[in-house]
């Protein structure tokens, strides 16, 4: 792949030499002669450092601690959504189940089916959200990206500005006006309400302009003199070589629209997302808290898979994420 | 002077003739970013805006919004104390999270970059899950529930710490402090993977250059040539942890309740969403909101001038 072999970012390259210069600085200036003696010896030994034996196993151990604070209350979900009820309130609490039961799922699919509305239309819902706000998201972003990182033309500086100022606040901020927006676009009450603003989301427009910094211009520039448009050097040029960064825009809209509960924006049940009916399964009270961890199960289980399949790729391009 | 006047003019001319042809040239990249541009100009740059001018009204969405000057900034500052609790919670938490939570994003993003290949994706995959599993947090109102089933009490009875159950989450001395390690336990969000990302593409030969150059161990190495090559990625890590820090609300509605026990959970968010959805006060919510906009930018904008001097 291109994309992975690709020069280092420039400002990375900037910093390297200044780098150099002031490693080379410190050659002449700050080493005397039984440093040189110290060095030969730790050149001869090995070549990379380490710290002392004693703070790797302190900083590890804090690593694994916080691991596992990071951890437990996860895998405490999971368990719980497969304890029976009773186990669930033992006193002392025990992480994993004595006897393993599906009663946990059986019960939310009964407590969501006996709904008027059938499971599957919130089901449907949510996968249309999702899937809408997500590709749309890929495309339109992508879209708008792929200019605003290898060309300059008017107003290309104003609009990168303001991206970054953008993700400079909350969407609390604009929670009020978008409200009123939606409004009077005649969007409330419809799936739209949540999709076409989170197509709008700046991270990802952030993060796929800064991965597609990395693509080499003599690629596109080559592509033009065969005669291709933008948009065909777009669809067939750049968006093969920044398939890392969709994946990582697809995993940062899908945690948000997976768990849309459709807020003040949809009202009509049947329009509702998976997760409001979910939600009052939850707020059915004691009595449904081992239904109440199945549901947590549901909800967290499909963000973290796609995470797991695309970990590498979303790493990749957070590695472009650098503001200079 | 006319003379001049009158060159100044047409120099002023051409250069727009010069923009509307480049405007011109350029006319399919500006097609390809209208869509986006569209959505994000309606919906994020033109309410920053909006928001700033009905600060100045009364509005409830029924009637036309009545100009009322800057009564609403002033009722906030000197009438409303829940406000001012709000403000005091709200840098409480930023001040505890914000910082604790990069430090510790970076610090373990340094130390599992040096884990083999297998463990290093289990680690990313655990540290990076909380802020990725929707509403899992729900389960910290399990661990602190008031009664003796709650998993919090439950281990210090059994430890003979108390006698009887707290009720934590209505108790104002405990809430911030649950608040916040409930929010530590979300923190490893994008800015932890961007600087697993930044780490993953920082030169290894420099290490080597550096070892010979009289590094003497790995936290100079750390120091003098890893921070310096990763800078970008810091600065992107503190936009993103200001502006989660900052903005802390759902978390406390969630655990604490909206309003909480003597808004002892009471954020700047919690404020702005408690008049803008529950009291329909629309005016006197965007000016909460123009405040909130106001400190975000403003700790964003300090934090990049403080952190681009790092290491220069």
């Amino acid at each position: 792949m291109a994309a992975k072999e690709s020069p280092i970012l420039s400002a990375t390259k900037s910093n390297l030499e200044s780098i150099q210069r002031e490693a080379q600085s410190l050659k002449i200036d700050d080493l005397n002669f039984i440093a040189r003696q110290k060095l030969r010896r730790k050149i001869k030994r090995k070549k990379r450092l380490s710290r002392s034996v004693g703070g790797d196993i302190a900083l590890f151990t804090v690593l694994f601690a916080f691991g596992l604070f990071s951890a437990y209350p996860l895998i405490f979900t999971i368990c719980n959504a497969f304890k029976p009820l009773d186990e669930i309130f033992i006193f002392p609490p025990k992480l994993f189940p004595k006897s393993f039961t599906f009663d946990n799922f059986v019960d939310l699919f009964n407590l969501i089916g006996n709904s008027r509305i059938p499971v599957s239309r919130f089901l449907f819902n949510t996968v249309f959200i999702t899937l809408a706000g997500t590709v749309g998201h890929v495309i339109i972003a992508s879209l708008c990206a792929y200019p605003l990182a290898k060309h300059r033309f008017p107003g290309r500086r104003l609009i990168s500005a303001l991206i970054i100022y953008s993700l400079m606040f909350s969407s609390h901020v604009t929670g009020i006006p978008n409200y009123m927006i939606i409004s009077w676009l005649g969007l409330i009450d419809t799936p739209f309400a949540i999709i076409i603003p989170a197509i709008g989301y700046t991270l990802g427009l952030f993060l796929m302009k800064q991965f597609m910094e990395t693509i080499p211009t003599e690629l596109l520039e080559a592509a033009k003199i065969d005669g291709a448009g933008e948009y065909k050097i777009f669809w067939k040029i750049v968006m093969p070589l920044v398939k890392p960064a969709w994946l990582t825009l697809i995993i940062l809209l899908f945690q948000s629209l997976w768990g849309a509960d459709g807020g003040s924006y949809i009202f009509t049940d049947s329009l509702k997302p998976l997760s409001f009916a979910l939600s009052q399964v939850v707020a059915g009270g004691v009595a449904r808290t081992g239904a109440a961890s199945a549901v947590s199960v549901v909800m967290l289980i499909v963000p973290i898979t796609v995470f797991m399949i695309s970990q590498s790729r979303i790493i990749d391009t957070m590695a472009h994420s650098g503001l200079k | 002077m006319e003379a001049t006047n009158q060159s100044v003019n047409s120099a002023r001319k051409n250069k727009r003739a010069l923009i509307w042809k480049q405007v011109k040239a350029n006319r399919t990249l500006y097609s390809m970013m209208a869509p986006y541009l569209v959505i994000f100009f309606v919906f994020t740059v033109i309410p920053v805006f909006v928001s700033f001018l009905l600060s100045f009204t009364s509005y409830d969405m029924l009637q036309r919004p009545r100009f009322v000057g800057l009564d609403n900034y002033l009722t906030l500052f000197l009438n409303d104390e829940v406000f001012i609790t709000a403000i005091r919670n709200t840098f409480i938490l930023a001040l505890f999270t914000g910082p604790i939570s990069y430090l510790l994003a970076f610090f373990f993003a340094w130390l599992i970059n040096e884990l083999p290949r297998r463990l290093r994706w289990v680690m990313t995959l655990i540290f990076y899950a909380p802020s990725i599993s929707g509403n899992a947090y729900l389960l910290w109102s399990l661990i602190f529930s008031g009664d003796m089933y709650g998993y919090a009490n439950a281990i210090l009875i059994n430890l003979g710490f108390i006698n009887e159950p707290i009720i934590w989450l209505q108790n104002t001395k405990y809430i911030l402090p649950i608040l916040i390690i409930v929010q530590l336990w979300l923190s490893l969000g994008v800015s932890f993977l961007a600087f697993i990302g930044g780490l993953q593409n920082t030169n290894k030969e420099l290490n080597e250059a550096g070892a010979i150059d009289g590094i003497q161990n790995r936290w100079q190495e750390l120091w003098y040539i890893t921070l310096p090559q990763m800078k970008p990625q810091l600065l992107f890590g503190a936009v993103m942890q200001i502006t989660t820090s900052l903005g802390i609300a759902s978390v406390s509605i969630a655990l604490a309740g909206l309003p909480s026990v003597e808004y002892a959970g009471h954020t700047i968010v919690t404020h702005l969403i408690d008049y803008g959805s529950n009291k329909m006060e629309l005016g006197y919510a965007s000016s909460i909101a123009t405040i909130l906009f106001f400190i975000m930018i403003g700790a964003n904008l300090l934090v990049q001038k403080i952190l681009r001097r790092v290491g220069s």
